[in-house]
């Protein structure tokens, strides 16, 4: 039977997050003293050969995205870590945070190592304000410590808004503009906080750096799915029995996850659906649950791994209702800078509601899918770009649940 | 240079232009609301999407950088079904009264709805959006019913004018231009340079000097491109004309026409123009005699005014008259101001008001 597999949580429960002797004590920052005896190139070529994919949802292998800012020349870069945690149902960096920060904290210093940088922003959630203190603690002890030498560290913290936790969006509101998305090119990593090379990493990505450096690249390469090498965090939540938060490795199944470490069904329901990877993420039906999490897998039946999250649904659950919801969540969350997702989030809300309110017809239908399809392909940024597809991908796997609610024709 | 396939045909652009760029360099028309030339990009309106063969998503043309080998359709079904929807969902939240509507006949968006056949929009249900806004300043009508979000207005204020009096607030589709806590123009940074009304791709932002239903832009008899009159620093603009009666001025952003300013002006020169046409205005030289203004010819009120002069020179001395020039004329009337001063009266008392 599969079972989990820590890396990013090995010190889970094991020290105290308050005391970086604990941490020292279990190993911590031996990977960032062997990383600063180590050429840049080598660092680099090592988290690229390890095969680390980012883990805040876009999947891009984080060595070659180190050496974009590496590749510049610049008087300032950034390493900037991602803990906005916007995605609903998604508590892993919350709980990174809370076990382990000084694992982070490692992981960016070896990062500010590998591109050269000296300054670490972290980009912390608003509804977070607890882990915001834990996290200037852990700063103040490494600093009063030394480990971090020369690298400072900084928390920002949000202000509630979903898109600030998309990199350029982010990358603004941490320089007080509006938290809007910037067109891309340039990416961050060329040109990023005052336009200035700039990493933007998730929480669990940096999480990993420290075991890579220590243990290889190599022995990181042969830990679950081969394109997506390693283990992956998931939030569990909804009508599954342990709402817990796991790390396992990527080629782990749905169904075990559901039902070997999620304890199955709550109440003793029937499983319905899942949807993974957040709000933004697809519907995932019963047929498909053997399908492994890794992002590749995951893509390929039309779903994403995205942020791990985990949102489980029995019979009892109503679909067009779920996503009616979400898509109110949009409504609300949209920045509004483009036309597609600011008027589309809002014209797809009020479309569901009328299906759910049964005053729907056929045509319905057939208008929030070309909206959909539009919103896709023509958005800005990855916010308005997925929105869509809970729609979509309800209306593929679940469509009698919409015609059920149709007017009669 | 690199090669780029728009539409089947192979061109040479050089490497350093955007996509949008290297079709106008080819005369590939390719819609757009949120570009501007002089303004920074933004990305943001979607229009100027075009489709590349295996890339799922369609690309930003204005903010995305050609390469070699870049293969791009223009016009494609995809290109199309997503403009349509785009204009769909921003007529549906658009005041649409055409009929009263200053920027009818120079509107982007009456263009590209008719360029594309957009007579309706499907993605009503929600109803009309509504963004109310008192501003009683007299010079520019702001009616977001009809704002299309292109933030134009925004930039042009913050980059041409520096005086970042608007912005956006709020988000979703209750973002809004405003002025910072909601307020009025007047009581903002704004100086009434009209700078966003020049850029505004809509009828959102109009003139309130031109507007009442006199000639709107598109139906004047002529624009004739002159120099502003208000001071030396000779920017151009343009007299909209009909019926032989100045009906509004706008401006020519072509640094050909108007290489002083492109097309940008002040308060004075873009909305100070009605006292052409006004009945108080002064036609002829005023003599005043008794306590009472008579109308005198040139000659006669110069000879007046030579007289005076000449009277205080002998009786007071010379350095009893001071010459103080306005800043509405040239240098060079300014230089003969001067030579005026000290050669014909015969004193250095010379000023002019830029000085203060
Ligand atoms: C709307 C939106 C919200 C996002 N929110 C988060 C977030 O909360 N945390 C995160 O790490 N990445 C988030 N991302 C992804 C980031 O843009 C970025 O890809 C990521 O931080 C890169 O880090 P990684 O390579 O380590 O995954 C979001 C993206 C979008 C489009
Ligand atoms: S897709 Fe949505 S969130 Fe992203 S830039 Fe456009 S309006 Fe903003
Ligand atoms: S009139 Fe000029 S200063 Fe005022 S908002 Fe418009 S651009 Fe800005
Ligand atoms: S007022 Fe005009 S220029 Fe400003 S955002 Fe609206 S449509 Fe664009
Ligand atoms: S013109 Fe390109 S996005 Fe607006």
């Amino acid at each position: 039977m599969a079972q989990e597999m820590h890396i990013v949580l090995k010190n889970r429960d094991k020290i105290n997050p308050l005391d970086i002797n604990d941490y020292l004590a279990a190993g911590g920052y031996q990977s960032l003293v062997k990383a600063r005896g180590m050429a840049q190139e080598e660092v680099i070529e090592e988290v690229k050969n390890s095969g680390l994919r980012g883990r805040g949802g876009a999947g891009f292998n984080t060595g070659l995205k180190w050496s974009f800012s590496y590749n510049i020349k610049s008087d300032e870069k950034y390493v900037i870590c991602n803990a906005d945690e916007g995605e609903p149902g998604t508590y892993k960096d919350r709980i990174i945070f809370e076990s382990d920060p000084h694992i982070v904290l490692e992981g960016m210093a070896i990062c500010g190592h590998a591109i050269g940088s000296k300054k670490g922003y972290i980009y912390c959630r608003g509804e977070y304000p607890q882990v915001v203190d834990l996290l200037k603690k852990a700063i103040s002890q490494a600093k009063e410590k030394g480990v971090l030498g020369d690298f400072d560290i900084e928390v920002r913290m949000g202000a509630g808004a979903y898109v600030c936790g998309e990199e350029s969006a982010l990358i603004e509101s941490i320089l007080g503009q509006r938290g809007e998305p910037r067109f891309k090119p340039p990416f961050p990593p060329v040109s990023g906080l005052n336009w200035k090379p700039s990493i933007v990493n998730n929480v669990e990505t940096f999480a990993n750096i420290p075991a890579i450096i220590h243990k290889g690249a190599q022995w990181f390469t042969g830990i679950g799915a081969k394109s997506y090498p390693g283990t992956k965090l998931l939030s569990l939540t909804g009508d599954v029995k342990n709402r817990v938060c796991i790390e396992v490795p990527t080629d782990t199944t749905i169904r075990d996850v559901i039902f070997h470490f999620g304890g199955g069904m709550r109440n003793n329901g029937q499983f319905k659906a899942v949807q993974i990877g957040g709000t933004s993420g697809g519907f995932i039906p019963e047929s498909l649950l053997d399908t492994p999490i890794d992002f590749d897998s995951m893509r390929k039946i039309g779903a994403t791994l995205g942020t791990g999250a985990v949102f489980v649904m029995d019979q009892s659950r109503d679909i067009v209702d779920v996503v009616t919801r979400i898509s109110k969540f949009f409504e609300h969350e949209s920045c509004g800078k483009c036309n597609p997702c600011r008027e589309g989030v809002f014209r797809c809300h009020e479309i569901m509601k009328k299906i759910n309110k049964g005053l729907a017809t056929e045509e319905d239908l057939e208008k929030i899918q070309l909206l959909c399809l539009v919103m896709e392909q023509t958005c800005l940024c990855g916010c308005g770009q997925a929105a869509p597809s809970p729609i979509l991908t309800t209306l593929k796997h679940f469509q009698e649940e919409y015609e059920q609610k149709l007017l009669p024709a | 240079m690199v090669t780029v396939t728009i539409n089947g045909q192979q061109y040479q652009v050089p490497e350093d232009v955007t996509i949008l760029e290297a079709c106008r360099m080819n005369n590939i028309d390719l819609p757009t609301f949120c570009y501007d030339d002089d303004l920074k990009l933004a990305g943001s309106c979607r229009m100027c999407v075009v489709e590349s063969p295996g890339r799922p998503l369609l690309i930003a043309a204005c903010v995305t950088p050609v390469f070699d080998g870049l293969t791009i359709e223009t016009e494609s079904p995809a290109v199309i079904r997503a403009r349509k929807t785009i204009l769909e969902l921003l007529i549906a939240r658009h005041k649409m009264e055409c009929h009263v509507c200053e920027k009818n006949g120079d509107c982007r968006l009456q263009d590209y709805c008719y360029r594309y056949g957009v007579a309706e929009s499907r993605f009503t249900d929600g109803g009309m959006l509504h963004f109310p806004i008192e501003d009683p300043n007299p010079f520019i009508e702001r009616d977001y019913d009809k704002c299309i979000m292109c933030t134009r207005c925004v930039r042009a204020c913050e980059e041409i004018t520096v005086a970042q009096a608007i912005g956006v607030k709020d988000r979703g589709h209750h973002a809004q231009i405003s002025t910072a806590f909601n307020g009025k123009l007047e009581d903002s940074p704004c100086v009434f340079c009209g700078q966003c009304v020049m850029v505004c791709p809509v009828g959102a932002l109009t003139s309130k000097v031109s507007a009442a239903y006199h000639g709107r832009p598109s139906d004047v008899d002529k624009r004739v491109l002159t120099t502003c009159s208000y001071c030396g620093t000779g920017c151009t603009l343009e007299l909209n004309v009909k019926d032989n009666k100045v009906v509004g001025v706008t401006s020519n952003r072509d640094e050909n026409f108007s290489p002083v300013n492109k097309g940008a002006l002040c308060v004075k020169g873009r909305f100070g123009w009605d006292f052409i046409n006004s009945s108080d205005r002064l036609t002829t030289p005023l003599i005043k005699e008794n306590g009472e203004f008579r109308p005198a010819s040139w000659e006669e009120a110069l000879n007046f005014a030579a007289q005076g002069l000449k009277k205080i020179k002998e009786e007071k001395g010379a350095d009893s008259i001071a010459v103080f020039t306005s800043a509405r004329i040239t240098n060079e009337e300014n230089y003969l101001a001067q030579k005026l001063a000290r050669a014909a009266l015969g004193t250095n008392n010379v000023d002019h008001c830029a000085r203060l």
